[in-house]
């Protein structure tokens, strides 16, 4: 079984069917993209598998690790392993970033049945990580996300990602709302999180942050479903064409 | 179910029903007759052998009460109080000469409630001993005992209860007492004057910074028992004190009442720090029972360049009035005022402050967190006056409310007046609800829904936190989590 597994999965908002029976395995080590025209369902499917409230799954599976994700509250999947890099990242005011990042990876480490971290390794561990994005210890010390830039918030999710360590991480429209500087240093972070035993889905309705983060697999989804799958050259070919086949234009 | 609707079910099904320190001690006690005449005035008047200048002043007191309207302005609801219904006087049958003859009883309750009176267990049951904190522990109407009287002593501090006060200082007293909130000042001021049954009383002598945080803690037990603490806090030119008050009182089915007066007053260049936990009973999950807290606060920053400074942490009662105020009188004196509300189940809160500028180039601070949560309303009310004379005050206010559920309320009303026209009065305010994505963000990232609830509660009443000491912050902080938190186990 492939480390993430999703089969025939059905799910609704407000009785709104928007996943209507999506198949995809990707593998440990496989970078995955999924693309498609606005409304296809594709952030609805981060949300779905991330365990966000109002989705009502009706019908398939989806495992990760061969653990049943669906019977899962939303925390207990990040503990699995699941991380979900956000399109609009949240802002918690008060809470600084770094108490935040202590919270989230005690929580997890907890609920694994691991031991908290020391104060003194969780610091050593997050200034190595935060210098490889660039994001500065004054950046640390400030709400979460509150007042960050753009890139600023999108670096955030993937220091997150690096120092929660999942085995799946869904990147949804992480190149949305970045300038081409903030986009390289966000695609660097997330290459150098690929590794042999971590799968990634990369949700993208361009094809340029695929020139940074280089998909193994690409698919195309349409009406909750994938509608055709290719290697990366299935990207050009729909930067060429657009979505018009797809009963929309490109945007 | 979402994650904001099962976390405002926990909130409700455990913050009203679980509150911890809802036991009774059983220990035989004293009673009043029940109800309010003169003769419960004379009776407690007489119970702690008070001069006849005191029982005159209470009758005064009662008089004047009679003529008075309970108050309606405040944005609470309850039923009509009957104050012939409640008891006005307890106290516990066997009157302890000195700490070792209190009854053990009164002793288990307070180490349960992590009150330690003696004073070997103080020392040892505090982190940092070479900085003690000195106990006055109120149990029902009367102080039970005070702790690290002696070595106050040796700096000329004055701590003890207000009935000993009146008793050995009747000076300082008589100087002192109703001086801030005179006898007719309000409704439930005027009540506790003629009814006061006891509170603490501190003196800090000229150019003396206390060496001990000085606390005192209330408990209500008996049935039907009204209880009506009287504090007064003086600090004299140059002084120094911070000043620690806790509160809390056993699982009820009936309303309790409580309705203390606290007068604060700073001499020239001197400061007092006031900070409160109040955690009394709050009522169960449909609203009955609770402690109707009817609450004078106010200090007088009566000399040139003083400071007094009001932090607030207020989690309990069934009802909450309560308006800790600065007369900002002397010139360049500053007053604060910090204060976190949370209100759950049925609580009903309205609370605030009044900075009364009076001097020159006065200033003063107000940052307000309430917190409503279940099917409570919390209301901010605050008055902010500059008199005549009062040139270049200065006022700087925020409040931030925070709604958790879709049941609860949240209300923010400012008074704010100025008669010089070289004030400059700054008011803030914002009212924001946890919303769902913040929830799940957190959620996405491991916390579970009580430790999410937690952290955003954290964040937003951290600027009122870090004002406390540190002993009561992490006491403050866990109060915090206990009450909006589902599960603690």
């Amino acid at each position: 079984m492939a480390l993430l597994e999703i089969n025939n999965l059905h799910a609704s908002i407000e009785d709104k069917e928007i996943l209507k029976g999506l198949s995809l395995s990707v593998n440990a080590g496989e970078v995955h993209a999924i693309m498609g025209p606005n409304g296809s369902g594709k952030s609805t499917l981060s949300y779905v598998l991330s365990g966000k409230p109002d989705y009502e799954v009706t019908e398939g599976t989806a495992t990760l690790d061969g653990v049943d994700l669906l019977e899962l509250e939303a925390d207990a999947r990040a503990a699995a392993g699941l991380f979900l890099a956000f399109q609009y990242p949240v802002e918690v005011p008060g809470v600084a970033t770094m108490t935040f990042l202590r919270t989230a990876l005690n929580a997890q480490r907890r609920a694994r049945g691991e031991d908290e971290l020391s104060t003194p390794d969780f610091l050593r561990i997050v200034k190595e990580k935060a210098a490889h994005l660039g994001i500065s210890q004054d950046m640390l010390r400030r709400g979460v996300n509150v007042g960050f830039s753009g890139g600023e918030k999108k670096r955030n999710e993937i220091l997150q990602m690096a120092l929660l360590e999942p085995k799946v991480a869904i990147l949804d429209e992480t190149d949305s709302g970045l300038d081409i500087d903030a986009l390289k240093i966000v695609s660097e972070g997330v290459n150098s999180l690929r590794s042999k035993d971590r799968a990634m889905v990369v949700i993208t309705h361009y094809q340029r942050l695929l020139d940074h983060i280089v998909p193994d697999f690409v698919h195309v989804m349409h009406k909750g479903r994938i509608v055709r799958s290719g290697g990366k050259e299935l990207a050009l070919e729909l930067e060429a064409s657009g979505y018009a086949a797809y009963g929309q234009d490109a945007a | 179910m979402p994650a904001v609707q099962e976390t405002v079910d926990q909130v409700r099904s455990l913050d009203v029903d679980q509150y911890k320190y809802g036991f009774v001690t059983d220990i035989e006690s004293e009673k009043a007759p029940k109800g309010l005449s003169e003769d419960t005035v004379r009776y407690i008047s007489a119970k702690k052998n008070e001069p006849e200048w005191m029982l005159e002043w209470r009758l005064d007191a009662y008089r004047r009460w009679l003529t008075m309207e309970e108050p309606t302005w405040a944005r609470v609801s309850y039923p009509k109080i009957d104050f012939q219904d409640y008891y006005y006087y307890a106290q516990p049958k066997k009157r302890p000469q000195s700490l070792d003859e209190i009854d053990p009883e009164i002793l288990a309750t307070y180490d349960k409630l992590g009150i330690p009176l003696r004073e070997r267990e103080a020392l040892l049951g505090i982190e940092n001993p070479s900085r003690p904190i000195a106990v006055d522990a109120v149990f029902d109407s009367v102080s039970v005992a005070t702790t690290f009287k002696a070595e106050l002593a040796k700096q000329g501090v004055i701590f003890c209860s207000i009935s000993e006060a009146i008793r050995e200082h009747p000076e300082l007293v008589k100087q002192y007492l109703g001086s801030v909130v005179p006898v007719s000042d309000n409704f439930y001021a005027t009540l506790n004057t003629a009814v006061f049954s006891d509170g603490s009383f501190v003196y800090i002598p000229k150019g003396v910074r206390c060496p001990m945080e000085l606390s005192t803690y209330f408990r209500i037990n008996e049935r039907n028992t009204g209880q009506f603490e009287r504090t007064l806090i003086i600090a004299d030119e140059g002084a120094y004190v911070s000043y620690l008050e806790g509160c809390t009182a056993p699982q009820r089915d009936e309303n309790q009442l409580h309705a203390a007066v606290v007068e604060l007053v700073a001499l020239k260049d001197a400061e007092i720090k006031y900070s409160t936990v109040q955690n009394w009973y709050p009522g169960d999950k449909d609203g009955k029972g609770g402690i109707y807290n009817f609450v004078t606060k106010r200090g007088d920053c009566r000399g040139d360049n003083s400071k007094i400074s009001w932090t607030q942490v207020e989690t309990g009662s069934a009802i909450t009035w309560k308006y800790p105020s600065c007369i900002l009188r002397g010139d360049n004196s500053q007053g604060e005022f910090y204060s976190i509300a949370i209100s759950n189940g049925f609580q009903q809160v309205d609370s605030g402050t009044k900075m009364i500028h009076l001097g020159k180039n006065t200033s003063s601070r107000i940052i307000s967190k309430g917190i409503a949560a279940g099917r409570s309303e919390n209301t901010y009310r605050g008055q902010v006056t500059a008199h005549r004379r009062a040139t270049n005050s200065r006022n700087f206010t925020n409040c931030d409310s925070l709604l958790i559920g879709d049941k609860c309320g949240a209300h923010t009303v400012p008074y704010i007046e100025a008669k010089n026209s070289s004030a400059v009065f700054e008011h803030e305010a914002t009212t924001s609800k946890i919303s769902e994505d913040q929830l799940f963000y957190c959620l996405q990232r491991g916390l579970s829904p009580e430790e999410a609830v937690a952290l955003i509660v954290n964040g937003f009443v951290k600027d009122v936190l870090q004002q406390l000491p540190m002993e009561f912050a992490v006491e403050a902080q866990k109060l915090i989590s206990v009450s909006l938190e589902g599960s603690v186990g």
